[in-house]
């Protein structure tokens, strides 16, 4: 690692502005994307603000008949929060799925989002169920946070401080992860309020995106098979070692499936 | 930039002058010669360093040192009793021979506590799941697995 200062304030003006006064600081939240990326000397901050001692940004909270959940609530707690299950239980099974448990007990939804790792689950969650991103200033649709690889509408400086997340009548994500990396090849999260269905997909394309054909086919008959003979059109989708586009494609449809029955 | 951080290792208060880089593996290990935490791969996949941060299980080469002030540290030196009693965990792996070469064995220890007091169940399908994030390259993890679930029965007992 390169040396960088560390600071960790009590109040979130107090981060917002260590991180407006120096644009090469970063902000810390649970450190499992940050940390092993410092040691790989992939990056070299001046300062690493840390987020853990403001107060509230770990509350997960009913709000309407949805849930509000703190940016630094970690995998962990979303995972075995009695609330989070009873609301949407999709989305604490997704939690109880990244990674492994250490970094379940470390991560962050908030950092999760933030970086925008391509493979990462919470972003097919976010804009499948159209969650709402606050900030330390405004609220941000989950449809129009993540805009591109390792990309956010996020300004700098911005800090994200918690997302909303509706209530469902259905939410359910299906992934394929990497046999040893455990990151999603592809993940897919299924939701549906009233008569607006969204497929949401993650690890598939250099970010998440709504698979539109799959949305048309399931408004008119909400059921696995309405997507018989439905596979995303394979361009533009991520080719590596693993798997190429084509063969993405083909576990999407499969996952999509998955993830309404 | 140096930090001052206090935090309680094995039940013992410490505090200590550190650089913000220094891991909380490099506390344990170089500054406090507390080297049962093992460091496998520094890249925080294969669990051999990982210690109880405040009672929950994490990769110690993933958290920076700074990142523990105030908290309370648990290794594997610190999971027998005060005279020399194995854990239950510890002795269903000597039992079991939940090991062959040892070195991720005190990782999987304080993996495998944590899998016994949150694992809803103990299956082997949950078992193997809840170790997703430490790695053996000896065993083949059948000894480890039943290893796993006799410690966390008699845990459970206990």
């Amino acid at each position: 690692m390169y040396g960088f200062d560390y600071h960790r304030p009590a109040a979130l003006s107090d981060v917002v502005d260590l991180l407006t006064g120096d644009e090469d600081a970063k902000l810390l939240a649970g450190g499992q994307t940050l940390i092993p990326t410092l040691k790989q000397r992939l990056a070299m901050p001046t300062a690493l603000v840390d987020l853990s001692a403001v107060p509230g940004l770990r509350d997960i909270v009913a709000e309407g008949d949805g849930v509000r959940i703190g940016a630094m609530a970690t995998h962990a707690t979303v995972a075995g929060s009695a609330l989070v299950r009873g609301v949407l239980p999709g989305l604490a099974d997704l939690a109880s799925h990244i990674g492994d448990a250490q970094v379940r007990n470390r991560g962050t939804i908030g950092g999760s989002i933030a970086n925008a790792d391509p493979a990462a689950d919470y972003p097919a969650a976010l804009v499948a169920l159209d969650a709402v991103i606050r900030t330390d200033r405004r609220d941000i649709p989950g449809g129009d946070f993540f805009t591109g690889l390792f990309e956010t509408a996020l300004a700098p400086g911005e800090v994200v401080t918690s997302v909303f997340f509706p209530a469902a009548t259905h939410a359910r994500y299906a992934k394929f992860p990497n046999p040893a990396s455990r990151y999603a090849m592809a993940g897919v999260f299924v939701a549906r309020r009233g008569d607006d269905v969204r497929v949401a997909v993650t690890g598939a394309g250099p970010s998440v995106f709504r698979w539109d054909a799959a949305e048309a086919a399931l408004s008119v008959r909400f059921s696995a098979d309405a997507l018989d003979g439905i596979v995303p059109d394979a361009d533009g989708l991520n080719s590596d070692m693993h798997a190429d586009a084509d063969y993405r494609a083909q576990i999407v449809a499969v996952l999509a499936r998955r993830a309404i029955a | 930039m140096s930090i001052a951080i206090n935090l309680t290792v094995n039940g013992v208060r410490l505090s200590r002058e550190v650089d913000p880089r220094l891991l909380l593996s490099q506390l344990l290990r170089d500054e406090l010669g507390l080297t049962g935490t093992h460091v496998g791969c520094d890249t925080s996949q294969c669990g051999a360093c990982t210690v109880h941060l405040d009672g929950a299980s994490v990769k110690s080469c993933a958290v920076l040192a700074v990142q523990a002030d105030g908290a309370e540290v648990l290794t594997i030196e610190g999971v027998a009793g005060p005279d020399g009693t194995l854990h239950p965990m510890q002795a269903a792996f000597r039992e079991h021979h939940g090991l062959q070469c040892g070195f991720c064995t005190p990782g999987m220890v304080m993996g495998a506590i944590e899998l016994a007091r949150t694992a809803p169940d103990l299956e082997e399908a949950t078992i193997r799941e809840g170790l997703e994030g430490n790695l053996c390259r000896c065993t083949g993890y059948q000894n480890i697995v039943k290893a796993v679930r006799a410690g966390a029965l008699a845990m459970r007992e206990g």
